[in-house]
């Protein structure tokens, strides 16, 4: 272990959490640069935080950038990195994230980070230089088509020919990324259109005949989901990461305290309902909990508030919640029966949707009696009772993996951001920290990128500089963006990561011991076997702090060790056993009855044969 | 599977077709015809594309469709209250021996030439796309050297306008 000590870092010349909200521009048009315009554009609407990496044809922008007072810029090392840290920033905080960088291999680099955020629709705009107007489609250096090739992993994107189309352009990509259904937006503007003089003016008109999205529900759908769940017998539901955007926690607990009726929360929608609400089952899906799994399964009505029916939540979708009734809320109207057929679908915001259904339960109750859940709920308890979230130690004395993330969760409590790579340490992450509050969760959960905890924990730290940000990633996760902690430890980023290694892609090597006869294909990293790299004293070589654990009684001394860094990123090797599985699991193309709740036990199955 | 006409009108903008083919492919949904021009207004394009899916693949369809940002309005056309056609340009053929047969059958079928040579005559025609394959049924026979089609365009019957409320 490596004891913290003082390194002399450079003071960032500002601190993103004191800086005044940016006054309202004044509207009068003024001479300016496509470039400057795009500067003046980014402050007016209220961008505090760039994440990006200067290059050729975006360097006329960088210019003005250096001059902003209002714009903080944090210099990135990979742009893939300046994305995650845009979709970090923007999770935590709820605003847009901003990511820039260069045309050709720089747009290209952040092409992943895109896709994650569409997929999790994080509310993102990417800013890129492109090759000047002349130059474009004559395959010139670093030239790239930037938006035909994020056209599929965007929500929108513009290329500007015109420099006074900027304003307008910025405008239009805020809102499209924040409103509606959020997402990326890509802006690409060719090096010359942010080198030639136009007008400035602020606020621009916005023109977007074809983009409506719909907030408020309609009636006569909200009272007939309200009948449906007073009337159910074995109502659930089934809140996704949609209750978030939606800042719809508080509406949630309403409704849940109101009607009684279990609730789970997705991947995505961790922290939307405390964990320590009576009515929380916790997570559904792949390696949900039994009770969460179990209920779905079993329900007779799902109430589904900003979910997708994702395949990881719903299994093989012939067989998922079989005897249920389907009420189907969500914001995107092209996800409602996209996967499974609404019986009451529901377009609109879930904070709207979720407090007009509080005020229909009411007059649903008048007309129709309140449900009896009693059975309902003696059913879910049993579930509980007897199949808890629990693992094993492992046999070999190792250190285990989920005892790890349990006490940081412990330890650094609700109010601390967690962010996670993916694998089995995101899946115990998401399972055995107790999220008591919204935005304390943030993971990739649509695209599934590794590599995804440190830059996003980055840029939470930028949104949330009071926060407490742990990372928690795998061996095999930090070893592809761990180059971000040279930005942390120079821009004061004193994010702290916990590394649960086990020495080998911790999932793959799961599938290959559950469904690959044991073949340990191209999984062992080899990080135990050689300590290549030797993560602490790669933290140290990054600027930040490192420090290894191996055993169990040292856990609770090197984490509170690292709460106690606050002026340096912290870096902590747990050297953990490599067979620990991720229980429960629904195996892939499996229907949900067959869960398993450890190797060889299956609950539901089981019950339906005795 | 059944066949359905969709005009949807969109922002005359670059690169608003490829968002629009890029978002069929990727959904693995099958467009059959598709056809795309200029409006009375010039701010406004229309395709009319005709695909052929089932009415709950067709609803994915015009949702993800009506998604995209470019996209203003969406109209499904029923075969029976709108006007279909499709051009059809076709080399056939047509030495003395048989040339009066073929200027027959192009009379048969309203359709006219448009060019000719010794050897050939080049045939315009319009209509749906049955009656095209019945006039290409006709000519095949002969040998047909060249042809090229486009993709079906469609108007509602009647005085009511689909692009009048979708501009403001």
């Amino acid at each position: 272990m490596t004891s913290a000590k003082t390194r002399q870092n450079p003071t960032p010349e500002t601190s993103s959490g004191q800086r005044p909200k940016p006054a309202p521009p004044n509207g009068a048009p003024v001479r300016a640069t496509g470039a400057q315009a795009l500067v003046r554009s980014l402050e007016a609407v209220g961008c505090e935080v760039v994440f990006g990496i200067p290059g050729g044809t975006i360097l006329p922008t960088y210019d003005p950038l250096l001059d902003s007072t209002r714009v903080r810029h944090v210099l990135v090392r990979h742009e893939q990195a300046a994305g995650h840290a845009a979709t970090g920033y923007a999770q935590v905080t709820g605003r847009t994230g901003v990511c820039m960088a260069t045309s050709g291999p720089g747009a290209t680099n952040l092409v992943t980070a895109l896709a994650d955020a569409h997929m999790d629709s994080v509310p993102v705009v990417a800013v890129t230089g492109q090759q000047s107007t002349g130059l474009i489609g004559t395959d010139a250096f670093q030239e790239a088509d930037i938006c035909g090739i994020t056209l599929p992993v965007t929500k929108h994107n513009f290329l500007v020919t015109d420099p006074a189309e900027i304003p307008r352009t910025i405008a239009e990509a805020f809102y499209i990324a924040s409103s509606g259904r959020p997402g990326p937006v890509l802006v690409d503007i060719p090096k010359d259109v942010q080198q030639l003089t136009t007008s400035f003016s602020w606020p621009p008109e916005q023109r977007l005949p074809g983009y409506r999205p719909v907030g408020k529900p309609h009636g006569k759908q909200i009272r007939e989901a309200a009948r449906l769940m007073t009337t159910a017998r074995r109502p659930v539901f089934y809140v996704g990461g949609g209750v978030l955007k939606a800042e719809a926690s508080a509406e949630l607990a309403q409704l849940v305290d109101r009607t009684g009726i279990p609730v789970v929360t997705t991947l995505m929608a961790r922290g939307a309902l405390p964990d320590s609400h009576p009515s929380h089952l916790g997570m559904p899906g792949m390696h949900g909990t039994v009770p969460a799994v179990a209920a779905m399964q079993r329900a007779d009505l799902l109430i589904a508030l900003g979910a997708r029916f994702d395949d990881r939540v719903t299994g093989q979708l012939s067989g998922f919640a079989p005897e249920a009734k389907v009420v189907h809320a969500d914001i995107d109207p092209a996800e409602i029966s996209k996967n499974r057929v609404a019986d009451v679908p529901i377009v609109g915001d879930c904070k709207e949707v979720i407090a007009e259904l509080t005020e229909a339960v009411d007059q649903a109750e008048s007309e129709y009696g309140s449900g009896d859940l009693t059975e309902w709920w003696e059913q879910l308890s049993g579930w509980r009772e007897r199949f808890p979230l629990g693992y094993d130690w492992p046999s070999d004395g190792t250190l285990s993996p989920e005892y790890v993330i349990e006490r940081i969760g412990q330890l650094a409590g609700p109010e601390a951001v967690y962010t996670a790579g993916v694998g089995q340490h995101q899946m115990w992450a998401a399972q055995f920290i107790n999220y008591q509050r919204p935005r304390s969760w943030l993971n990739s959960g649509g695209l599934g990128t590794m590599g995804y905890a440190v830059p996003a924990a980055m840029g939470a730290k930028a949104g949330a500089p009071d926060r407490q940000v742990w990372a928690i990633d795998g061996d095999g996760c930090f070893q592809m963006t761990n180059q971000e902690l040279a930005t942390c430890a120079i821009e004061r980023l004193p994010i702290k990561v916990a590394v649960i290694n086990n020495g080998n892609l911790g999932m793959v090597r799961q599938w290959q011991n559950l469904f690959y006869a044991e073949r340990y294909s191209h999984s062992d990293l080899g990080t135990h076997r050689h300590r290549i790299p030797d993560f602490s004293l790669l933290a140290e070589a990054l600027g930040g702090v490192g420090m290894r654990c191996e055993s169990a009684s040292d856990v609770d001394s090197v984490i509170e060790r690292a709460m106690e860094i606050d002026d340096q990123p912290v870096v902590i090797d747990f050297v953990v056993g490599k067979d620990a599985q991720v229980w429960p699991m629904v195996a892939a193309g499996t229907g949900n009855d067959e869960i398993m709740a450890a190797r060889g036990i299956r609950p539901l199955f089981d019950d339906d044969e005795g | 599977m059944s066949r359905h006409t969709l005009s949807v009108l969109v922002e005359n903008v670059p690169g608003v077709l490829a968002r629009v083919s890029g978002l069929f492919s990727r959904r693995s949904f099958n467009i059959e015809s598709l056809a795309v021009g200029p409006t009375e207004h010039p701010e406004i394009s229309r395709m009319t594309i005709v695909v052929s899916v089932e009415e709950q693949p067709l609803e994915q369809v015009t949702k993800q469709l009506n998604k995209l940002v470019n996209v203003i309005k969406i109209v499904e056309l029923d075969p029976g209250s709108s006007v279909q056609r499709e051009l059809l340009l076709v080399k056939v053929r047509a030495d003395a021996s048989v040339r009066s047969q073929v200027l027959e059958t192009v009379q048969l079928f309203r359709a006219k030439v448009v060019d000719a040579s010794p050897e050939a005559l080049t045939i315009e025609a319009t209509g749906d796309s049955d009656k095209l394959d019945a006039l290409l049924r006709m000519l095949e026979p002969y040998g047909v050297r060249e042809m090229v089609q486009s993709g079906m365009v469609a108007i509602g019957r009647g005085a009511r306008s689909i692009t009048a409320t979708a501009v403001r």
